[in-house]
């Protein structure tokens, strides 16, 4: 069976990858979509103690979320068109752990949007998709934000 | 914990009250003491700066003083009167042994630290590097991404530590101990490893996990339950008078002393007596106080997380300079290490001798790490890790960073730049009329790092404001937490409990930077230190069970059932 990675952040780049995804899925045939939600995090970043106390809370809270905003609307309606669907969360560095996860799940094929941000950052290191081209070790898809997707 | 633990808190508590109420009120002796220069030292204060500061900025709305010298001000009042009664605790924490000037206080601590370095072997040696790789991440489970790492434990503890005391501190120690004080910190700061150690491993293993999925650890905690678990009585007596203690330390050591250094750098980079802030301590005071709200109360993370980014930026420029003008000097380097080690046997001259820079290194590394004083404990509870022993591991490179590395840094650049001044005849430093080594334009304190620095690089004193604002600001914040633990402890957790408590440290912001409240100050200085006091002996009752946890956590290290995690073993 294909698998095919598709990285979703809840906002409308996510969800025209989500499309490309179903698209390549329905090509393929035997094909699961593995639906990921990367919550950005650094074990590096720098907290005030309090934040530090909370930090357990706040993390579940933010799994809580990431479930219930973004990856079961979308198992939910994905798979009401006869996908094959994986869901999964984590924290961490987006590009990283797409990776990771392309590797560990044998994952033909990274689909990920591309957001409008251009920010100091981004213009530095450059975004995720752009480092993600750089490092994946599968193929990977960037979708635009205009145009058509099918 | 059950609501009889909770009851059976209320009569200790009001134990605890009224003892201290009493003490304070049976307290006519030794009122002048309060202002003693040992205690208003404390945490670096260049005494000097402190006076030249207060004195305009007592009085805000009335200027006409000068005219009465026999009427006091407002605060000259609540000083005298604070100064009256608590004169004796103050003079009580910072009372020389007999026949010395040696607080009994540091030899507290230097012996807590020695008897923790032997009883766990030396373990600030044999861990250092495992420590290292705890910090890594090497041993972090990748499942538990997005919980507090070790990295984010000893930083944020590190930024309520490093501070005043790395700067200035060692200047007032270096300044009357002269170079030889350094070495007697470095090995004070070493044995304090070991007390870190100690403290933290307990703090977590007896920390309180709630449902919500929030922590509280602690001193507090650990002499609750860890008494418990052996038996022994008077646990709960104790948490309370260290919460007590832990209360007052953050109103003024971890607070209006942060708020009042502030100032004064403040004043000092932007024209000094001709400063509009020049005795407008108000201005500095409501600036600071509204940004520590907004991060206390408002929850405005923003701002704590942009200090907390500098912060660190700025201790690697510190050190970095440091280094640089170590370097550009590299011909002394051979000299001043020399005269560390002549000055650590010989004293050089200074004042007291040998034994001189001894209690001045000794002093400045206790009160530079803070360790022994529990306050770490509550620091590095917040951690994700099901081995206590792995935080207690992480947390001894603190007192490594802030005074072996840190305090080393600024004693070697003031040792290197050759402002203090040495008899050429006799090879021996100068004194001044106050006992302390005489230097160029004879300055102390802040002012003497700043000019010693400003000889490699002239420009760095701006810098060097700045770090001291930020720094302060930082520990302003992690000793907000700490007092907050200790105040949840004794009156429960709940919103508004906990709002009061971030109202009154908002307001000792503004006082501390607005009044010279000496007495105060000094008070609250004693307060951490009396935290020591009650910390250290918790943690003697203690060590057989850190002893367990040490020894089961190593052995399971060594046969291998406590593994690295690979890099990519994240995956399943």
């Amino acid at each position: 069976m294909t698998r095919i990675l598709v990285g979703l952040d809840g906002s409308a780049p996510g969800e025209r990858a989500l499309a490309h995804g179903k698209m390549l899925a329905r090509l393929i045939g035997d094909c699961e979509l593995i639906l990921v939600y990367v919550i950005e995090w650094s074990p590096y970043e720098f907290h005030t103690p309090q934040e530090l106390a909370e930090r357990h809370m706040r993390r579940e809270q933010e799994l809580d979320q990431a479930h219930a905003h973004v990856l079961e609307p979308a198992r939910k309606a994905t798979e009401a068109e006869g996908f094959k669907v994986e869901t999964v969360v984590r924290h961490g560095d987006p590009v990283a752990i797409l990776e990771e996860l392309a590797v560990s799940r044998g994952a033909a094929q990274i689909v990920v949007g591309r957001t409008g941000h251009r920010g100091m950052r981004e213009r530095l290191f450059g975004g995720v998709s752009g480092r993600l081209i750089a490092s994946a070790s599968v193929p990977v898809t960037i979708i635009p934000e205009t145009g058509a997707v099918q | 914990m059950t609501e009889f633990q909770r009851f059976s808190r209320i009569p200790a508590v009001l134990l605890a009250v009224l003892g201290l109420v009493l003490m304070l009120a049976a307290s006519p002796l030794a009122a002048q003491e309060a202002t003693d220069p040992v205690a208003s030292e404390q945490e670096g204060a260049a005494p000097d700066a402190v006076m030249e500061e207060t004195q305009q900025g007592a009085v805000v709305d009335e200027p006409a003083v000068e005219t009465a010298p026999a009427e006091l001000t407002i605060d000259q009042k609540v000083d005298q009167v604070f100064a009256s009664s608590t004169g004796w605790f103050v003079a009580l924490i910072f009372a020389p042994l007999p026949f010395t000037s040696f607080p009994w206080i540091v030899l507290w601590l230097v012996t807590g630290a020695t008897i923790f370095t032997v009883y766990f072997r030396f373990i600030q040696f044999r861990a250092f590097g495992h420590a290292i790789s705890l910090v890594r991440g090497d041993y972090s489970d990748p499942n538990d991404a997005g919980e507090v790492s070790h990295f984010q434990a000893l930083a944020t503890a590190l930024s309520g530590t490093v501070g005043l005391g790395n700067i200035a501190g060692v200047a007032v120690a270096v300044g009357i101990g002269g170079p030889g004080a350094t070495f007697w910190m470095i090995i004070a700061g070493l044995m304090g490893m070991a007390s870190k150690f100690t403290e933290c491993t307990l703090g977590v293993k007896y920390r309180n996990e709630y449902e919500d999925g929030t922590v509280s650890g602690g001193p507090m905690y650990y002499m609750v339950k860890g008494f418990r678990d052996r038996g022994f009585g008077g646990g709960g007596i104790m948490a309370v008078v260290f919460s007590i203690f832990c209360i007052g330390g953050s109103f003024g050591g971890g607070n209006m002393f942060q708020a009042n250094q502030a100032h004064a750098q403040l004043v000092n980079i932007t024209g000094g007596e001709s400063s509009f802030l020049n005795g407008n301590g108000w201005i500095t005071g409501l600036l600071l106080a509204t940004i520590v709200f907004l991060v206390i109360v408002g929850g405005i993370k923003s701002i704590a997380n942009v200090t907390e980014k500098i912060v660190p930026f700025m201790g690697v420029l510190y050190v970095g300079t440091a280094l640089l003008i170590i370097a550009i000097n590299y011909h002394q380097i051979g000299w001043a290490f020399g005269q560390i080690f002549a000055g650590a046997f010989t004293g050089l001259g200074v004042a007291g001798g040998l034994v001189g820079a001894l209690i001045q290194g000794f002093k400045r590394a206790a009160f530079s790490n803070e360790a022994g004083v529990g306050s770490a404990a509550i620091a590095h509870s917040a951690v994700r890790t099901k081995e206590p022993v792995t935080e207690g591991v992480v947390s001894l490179l603190e007192p490594f960073i802030d005074t072996v590395v840190i305090c080393t840094m600024t004693a070697l650049v003031i040792t290197i730049s050759g402002v203090q001044q040495i008899d050429p005849e006799t090879g021996l430093f100068i004194l001044n009329d106050a006992g302390m080594i005489a230097t160029a334009g004879d300055v102390q304190g802040v002012q003497l790092t700043s000019a010693a620095f400003a000889t490699g690089l002239s420009w760095f004193p701006y810098v060097l404001a700045i770090a001291v604002l930020l720094f302060a600001f930082s520990t302003m914040i992690s000793w907000s937490y700490y007092g907050l633990k200790a105040w949840t402890y004794l009156f429960g957790e709940g919103k508004t409990k906990e709002l009061i408590f971030k109202l009154i440290f908002c307001f000792f912001v503004v006082v501390g930077a607005a009044a010279q409240l000496g007495a105060v100050i000094d008070f609250s200085d004693a307060m951490i230190f009396a935290m020591a006091v009650v910390n250290i002996i918790a943690l003697y009752c203690l060590l057989p069970i850190v002893r367990r946890e040490v020894n089961s956590y190593f052995d399971r290290l060594r046969s291998g059932e406590i593994r690295k995690f690979g890099v990519h073993a994240a995956a399943e």
